[in-house]
């Protein structure tokens, strides 16, 4: 998601690196077009006025631009400013107290319903007992949408009667983990705006009277100049403990989180990453940092595939990421694991430099395109698979009528893999990216 | 008209006050009787009503006029400008509406060379104006033929407040008098046919529906099959909400959408983009994306109670002129009104 906001940054910023002393006025320049992007991002336009002034002030002090580095200085001074902005606050996700509460708030639409049942899969991996609570007497079937979710992940609902109060039904929902032996209680709320002063009263007293050890504020990515009034709003009604930004899986680029963080210092805590109830993240502002500056993530790629891999075959994978001695071979071997990560394109964001492919391979995947890759490559001999340069024309023509394809799809897959070599070379050779491999 | 303009119009009392709908049902009410043309067979207008706006109108176009006439006499005789937000004021009240740091930028830029005399606000609103495409309160969806239903297909991100906007459709033509048939096609989220459901109990709307998990193309052609057979006026047809970027997502919508010119040649469907008015710069990606899928005829723009100002809408007319057609200002059925650019431009200043 936070990709286009990345390339434009780093395209703003290239021109400043690889040059050595800059002017006050490129300086300037750059800023101009900072301010843009971060704009075009949906950072509110308070921070961006904040963020790009004290960048401003920092890069044209006088020991930067007389240095002969100028350039990379100021990139670093965006790329700190930015940490900064999206590293607020405590990120732990806290459950303590018999059961541990958490109450999900937010406006109508952002994703609440669908996030108790994730968060519900997550507790249950770090081994606690969940109980939902269907908290949201409103909309038509809301209900009904989180018992049908619950269903699905084997998690009891606890739901009322219809005419049944806020504040009963989620003292219900205490009792009831009580007698099913929850650990956990996870209520999911109605959508309210903050204009409306009803429901915002029901929600600060419902938080006053069973006191959520954790209260999370669920913003849709996708959110534009209003969210940092809208977490406000909230925050002043309830005391918040963090977010959880939703919808990261689509183009959004993600300002809402930078705005919120700068302005209430509340952290994000969980990325929404799809609609599958397993698509949940613990958010990193440190990776996502580099991230949003085009140094990828190497680290969450590592840590998914440790779930996924065993520890062996993650160490091996890394290495052969790094040193790119990845050939077809171990393309087609890890075809079907790559598949257990989750979604390719989320994967190729992970990996420095390709964040641009990223969309392309999504929609290939979705495509089927994967499926054609992999009966290309079985059609290939073990040598052809270490090394697709023998492959000649009569090679290829054999390889399409073998795997039930064109000669140009065989074509095109060559030519992928060649180049996607070539730039792991790149990105392991000469041009580090500094910082990149620290972790 | 009146529920729409009052609470957003800067002349009347209750400029930025929350627009709590427990306060205005029956302006509200009064507002959705109006004008029903489009239906066949039935009256249309509420003669009263269309002339209290039609006075209220002109005394207001009179004031600007006399303004902008002592503006231009002032401006003639080199008398400093009243006093009111600045270019760069106004640009921020752009970007913070939504608008975009470039697009506010370049309308500025061309309000700026308008030379209004009234001053920078005047001069960006009257760009803003011209901007948005004219808005056709007696608009309703047209007959996919003659003696056909006519179609709405409803489409957009998730969250964004179809399910509701379909609940307020139905109502709306249901009271004009108009047989509705909905097809419950969002078939992936939890419960999505259940809360169709209850909308369609509570608005007298026939409903098709399949079990969960179902081939939504199945499901519309089902409910176009029904409504003809039962001569129904409008069919409209839910959708489940879909990221943009997922291409196998897209596919299927495009599927539904070729079902329809399918099952109805040479029928010009509606394909109304729901669009969440708290979206930021992302909703003119969303509405391109929807628009080369499923050829998007109208925006509807929800969840305008908030304290969002949905400045996006300008970005998306600029780009794709796709003109919208209601908006939602609350949860109730009779939330939905006819979009009237004025107060929409005038809001955005609130």
């Amino acid at each position: 998601m936070f990709d286009a906001l990345s390339d434009r940054l780093r395209r703003t910023l290239s021109s400043l690196t690889g040059r050595g002393r800059i002017s006050e006025a490129d300086v300037d320049a750059a800023m101009r077009e900072v301010r843009l992007a971060l704009l075009e991002a949906d950072v509110n336009f308070k921070v961006v006025k904040d963020f790009v002034a004290r960048v401003r002030e920092r890069a044209v002090g006088a020991e930067v631009l007389e240095s002969l580095t100028a350039g990379q200085q100021v990139v670093a001074i965006v790329n700190e400013e930015l940490t900064n902005l999206l590293g607020a606050g405590d990120r732990v996700f806290h459950l303590s107290g018999s059961p541990a509460v958490v109450v999900l708030v937010g406006l109508q639409g952002s994703g609440k319903t669908t996030t108790a049942a994730k968060l519900a899969r997550h507790v249950v991996r770090v081994g606690r007992r969940p109980l939902l609570v269907a908290a949201d007497p409103y909309r038509p079937a809301a209900a009904d949408q989180l018992e049908t979710l619950g269903r699905s992940i084997e998690i009891p609902v606890h739901r009322a009667p219809s005419g049944t109060s806020v504040l009963d039904i989620v003292r219900g929902g205490i009792e009831a983990s009580r007698r099913l032996v929850r650990d956990t209680v996870i209520v999911d709320t109605a959508g309210r705006l903050t204009v409306d002063a009803p429901l915002m009263a029901e929600i600060a007293d419902l938080c006053r009277a069973v006191a959520p050890v954790e209260t999370l504020l669920v913003v849709d990515a996708m959110t534009g100049q209003e969210s940092v009034a809208v977490a406000e709003a909230f925050h002043a009604a309830v005391p918040l403990t963090g977010l959880v930004l939703t919808k990261i899986d689509g183009d959004a680029r993600g300002g809402a989180a930078l705005s919120i963080g700068a302005v209430t210092g509340l952290p994000v805590k969980f990325l929404g990453t799809g609609e599958k109830t397993d698509a949940l993240e613990v958010f990193h502002p440190d990776r996502l940092a580099s991230r949003i500056l085009g140094m990828g993530d190497v680290l969450t790629l590592v840590e998914r595939a440790q779930e996924a891999f065993d520890a062996k075959q993650t160490a091996q994978m890394e290495k052969k990421l790094r040193t790119a001695s990845f050939t077809l071979e171990d393309m087609l071997d890890q075809l079907q694991q790559v598949q257990k990560m989750g979604p390719i394109g989320q994967l190729m964001e992970m990996i420095p430099g390709m964040g641009g492919l990223a969309k392309d391979a999504q929609a290939s995947v979705d495509k089927g395109d994967l499926r054609r890759v992999e009966a290309i490559i079985r059609a290939m001999t073990p040598s052809e698979r270490r090394d697709p340069t023998v492959l000649n024309a009569s090679r290829r023509r054999r390889i399409a009528t073998g795997s039930g394809t064109s000669l140009t799809d065989v074509n095109r897959l060559v030519k992928q893999f060649l180049e996607m070599q070539k730039m792991m070379k790149q990105l392991s050779g000469g041009r580090r990216i500094p910082g990149l491999m620290r972790r | 008209m009146a529920f729409w303009r009052r609470w957003s119009r800067p002349e009347d009392g209750t400029v930025g006050d929350a627009p709590v709908p427990s306060e205005t049902p029956e302006s509200a009410r009064e507002d959705d009787g109006a004008s029903v043309p489009g239906w066949p067979g039935l009256p249309g207008g509420t003669p009263a009503d269309e002339a209290a706006i039609d006075a209220a109108e002109l005394a207001l176009g009179v004031q600007k006029s006399r303004a902008g006439f002592v503006g231009r006499l002032r401006s003639i005789l080199g008398v400093a400008d009243a006093t009111g937000p600045s270019w760069d004021d106004v640009e921020e009240t752009l970007i913070a509406g939504d608008v975009g740091g470039a697009l506010a930028m370049a309308i500025v830029e061309r309000a700026r060379k308008r030379r209004e005399p009234d001053g920078p606000e005047a001069a960006v609103r009257a760009e803003l104006e011209s901007i948005l495409l004219p808005s056709d309160p007696a608009w309703r969806p047209a007959p996919a033929a003659p003696g056909a239903p006519a179609i709405v297909l409803v489409v957009g991100v998730n969250g964004t407040g179809k399910t509701t906007t379909i609940g307020k459709l139905a109502d709306r033509y249901h009271r004009e008098g108009a047989r509705v048939v909905l097809a419950a096609a969002d078939t992936f989220r939890a419960a999505a046919i259940d809360q169709l459901r209850v909308w369609a109990d509570r608005t007298g709307a026939d409903i098709v529906a399949h079990a969960p998990g179902a081939d939504p193309g199945a499901v519309v052609y089902d409910a176009l099959d029904a409504a003809a057979a039962r001569r129904a006026d409008v069919v409209i047809a839910d959708t489940a909400g879909r990221l943009h970027t997922k291409a196998n997502l897209m596919d299927e919508l495009a599927k539904v959408r070729r079902i329809i010119d399918k099952r109805f040649p040479g029928a010009a469907p509606e394909v109304l983009f729901v669009l969440d008015a708290t979206t930021g710069q992302n909703g003119l990606l969303q509405a391109r994306s929807f628009h080369e899928t499923a050829g998007v005829t109208g925006i509807v723009l929800t969840k305008l109670d908030s304290t969002a100002k949905g400045g996006i809408v300008f970005a998306i007319e600029d780009a794709l002129g796709i003109p919208v057609r209601y908006v939602g200002v609350g949860e109730r059925a009779a939330d939905l009104v006819a979009f009237d650019p004025e107060a929409f431009v005038a809001a955005l200043f609130a």
